[in-house]
């Protein structure tokens, strides 16, 4: 399935002629099978901005087009069986059993009910429904089962687009968790196109690959990817809707991989220790790293090199904190706090990979931080 | 001559005497009774769903078929059989409109109480007006409407009887013909058996009305 790009183009509703407008001049730009977030407070037409992708709003003027085709042109219950919709009361029918609800699209569809059938099994593996489930009626699952029969229901015909109306508000955090992981999981697999809408900042800085920020009467104040949002907050609104935090919670954006190598007070075993206090000096660090056939073997106390000993008979500690290249800077973070050490060695699929520490974490929000503005400090 | 003696409360000689005659009268009952809640439902159907749909009509429909349902049932016969003479026809129109103050208002309960979510969802998911109205939220609709079919029929079982002033009206001519006679028997026969049918057309419509609903009783209430 080809992954379908969603242009908005100067996209207008007014509820009433004479009113201010829900959504006003919205043009947006949502790339084939990305995350976009639709994030803003009450009342910015965050909602009736995505029920007009599937037209159960019309809009006022401005076009739609999903790859390439305006909405408009294709009959709307023909263009709705392509387009999955998931929604925050995920609105199961409550007289069909949790399998005729997963069918709905594929029965109004004409298919065949051994490829229907095979389809519902796939769909529950796929979503994490045990298959005991599929022949109960809504009203006896939990509120994360129903969510997760919400989404099987909207891929049920592989839609090439997915609408999500705050699909994981009214579940508990937990289980809201789990299913956003859930559905990144998902997409790393399907690359649907997905419009999501979020009150949730940090719901949308997770799962999102852009965010489009919007005021109340439907402004939009800043399409950026996450990073960039925190990064650069185009304005006051922007900044104050992000959060004061904003600075932390980069650091689950960004991962180890991405900061620049270093080396750290890290020598191989073989060094002079002459080179090694030399190391240390550097980076005014009481302990020295070595490396031995490119893995990292422990830490040896400053104290204890001497010219007349070789670096590889001092006895050395094994490494308190380790990371990946996948971890975020928060778990980097989290890791050097925990080993009441400054630092933590880089674990490159067992070889040393550098080392991080906090001096490099600030580093590097500071540095992109210096191009966006800043507020006085308080 | 002794009228407890003569004339006691059931004569069981006289039920077997006349059982054919009664049996034709509650056969008679049941069918009058069919009849007009049909007809009240066939009419009912499109009231509900004009102020459903337009919901300014509301008022106006639940208004006018309040008016009917107060309407002395003697009156209405009366004035109907000129009209359309001894007939059932007489006999049902009446019958008929006053099933449709509680039909229309559960017809109309019924499909508001489906959730809005719900609603949306079938939308969104690009069932057609009609097939979601069918197959979404008429089932949802049922248990209301059910509920006013047996309100509705009890009812009309037990103001059929004063249809026998026209001629008609099943168990009530046995009625009329025992106060007409003093005669006990008839009188007892025949409210006995009103009082049954009603029982047990209400119990077959609630059996039935499960039987259509399943996810109800399923339900955690």
């Amino acid at each position: 399935m080809r992954a379908l790009a969603i242009q908005l183009d100067e996209l207008t509703k007014r509820f009433s002629p004479d009113g201010p407008p829900a959504v006003d001049r919205l043009s947006l730009a949502i790339p084939g099978g990305s995350i976009v977030a639709l994030i803003g407070p009450s009342g910015c037409g965050k909602t009736t901005t995505l029920r007009m992708i599937n037209r159960l709003v019309e809009p006022t003027s401005g076009r739609i087009e999903i790859g390439g085709v305006d909405v408009t042109h294709r009959p709307v219950a023909e263009l709705r069986r392509d387009i999955g919709y998931v929604i925050q009361q995920v609105g199961l029918f409550p007289h069909r059993t949790v399998a005729q609800n997963i069918a709905t699209v594929p029965k109004t569809l004409g298919w065949s009910s051994s490829r229907t059938n095979e389809r519902i099994d796939e769909l529950a593996a796929l979503v994490g429904l045990e298959p005991e489930m599929l022949d109960r009626y809504p009203d006896e699952l939990s509120g994360g089962q129903q969510q997760r029969v919400g989404v099987a229901r909207a891929l049920a015909a592989d839609p090439p687009v997915l609408l999500m109306d705050e699909p994981f508000g009214a579940v508990d955090p937990i289980v809201r968790a789990r299913l956003q992981d859930e559905l990144l999981a998902l997409q790393e697999r399907l690359h649907k196109t997905i419009v999501l809408v979020t009150h949730d900042i940090d719901e949308a800085l997770k799962l999102a690959d852009a965010i489009a920020l919007i005021n109340v009467g439907g402004v939009l104040e800043q399409y950026a990817t996450p990073d960039e949002l925190l990064r650069a907050p185009a304005n006051e609104f922007v900044e104050q809707f992000v959060g004061e935090d904003r600075g932390v919670k980069r650091l689950a954006l960004s991962t180890v991989g991405q900061l620049p190598f270093d080396q750290g007070p890290v020598v191989p075993v073989d060094a002079e220790p002459a080179v090694a206090r030399a190391v240390m000096a550097e980076y005014r660090s009481d302990w020295v790293g070595l490396v031995e056939h490119s893995r990292f073997t422990g830490w040896v106390p400053g104290t204890l090199v001497r010219d007349d000993v070789l670096l590889a008979e001092l006895p050395r500690y094994p490494p308190a904190g380790r990371v990946t290249p996948a971890s975020t800077l928060r778990n980097a973070m989290e890791v050097i706090m925990n080993s009441n050490s400054s630092v933590a060695v880089i674990d490159k699929d067992g070889l040393f990979g550098g080392v991080v520490t906090l001096e490099s974490i600030r580093a590097e929000l500071g540095l992109s931080e210096a191009s966006a503005p800043t507020g006085p400090p308080e | 001559m002794s009228a407890s003696g003569r004339n006691p409360i059931i004569r069981w000689d006289y039920v077997v005497d006349q059982s054919d005659e009664i049996l034709a009268a509650l056969w008679q009952h049941l069918e009058l009774t069919l009849l007009s809640v049909a007809v009240g439902l066939a009419v009912s159907a499109p009231l509900a769903a004009l102020a459903l749909r337009h919901s300014w009509t509301t008022s106006a429909i639940t208004g006018f078929t309040g008016f009917l349902y107060t309407l002395p049932s003697v009156a209405l016969f009366a004035l109907l059989v000129p009209l359309f003479g001894l007939t059932r026809v007489s006999t049902i129109i009446p019958l008929a409109s006053y099933t449709l103050l509680i039909l229309v208002t559960n017809i109309i309960a019924g499909f508001r109480s489906v959730p809005e979510s719900v609603v949306d969802a079938a939308n969104g998911m690009g069932l057609t007006p009609a097939r979601r109205v069918l197959s979404v939220q008429l089932p949802l609709a049922m248990p209301s409407i059910i509920t006013g079919i047996r309100i509705a029929t009890v009812s009309t079982v037990g103001l059929l009887t004063v249809a026998a002033i026209i001629g008609q009206g099943g168990l009530g001519r046995l009625i009329l013909d025992g106060l007409r006679r003093a005669f006990w028997t008839p009188m007892t026969v025949g409210a006995l058996l009103s009082i049954l049918l009603a029982l047990v057309l209400d119990a077959v419509i609630l059996w039935l009305g499960r039987v259509a609903t399943p996810w109800v009783r399923k339900a955690p209430s």
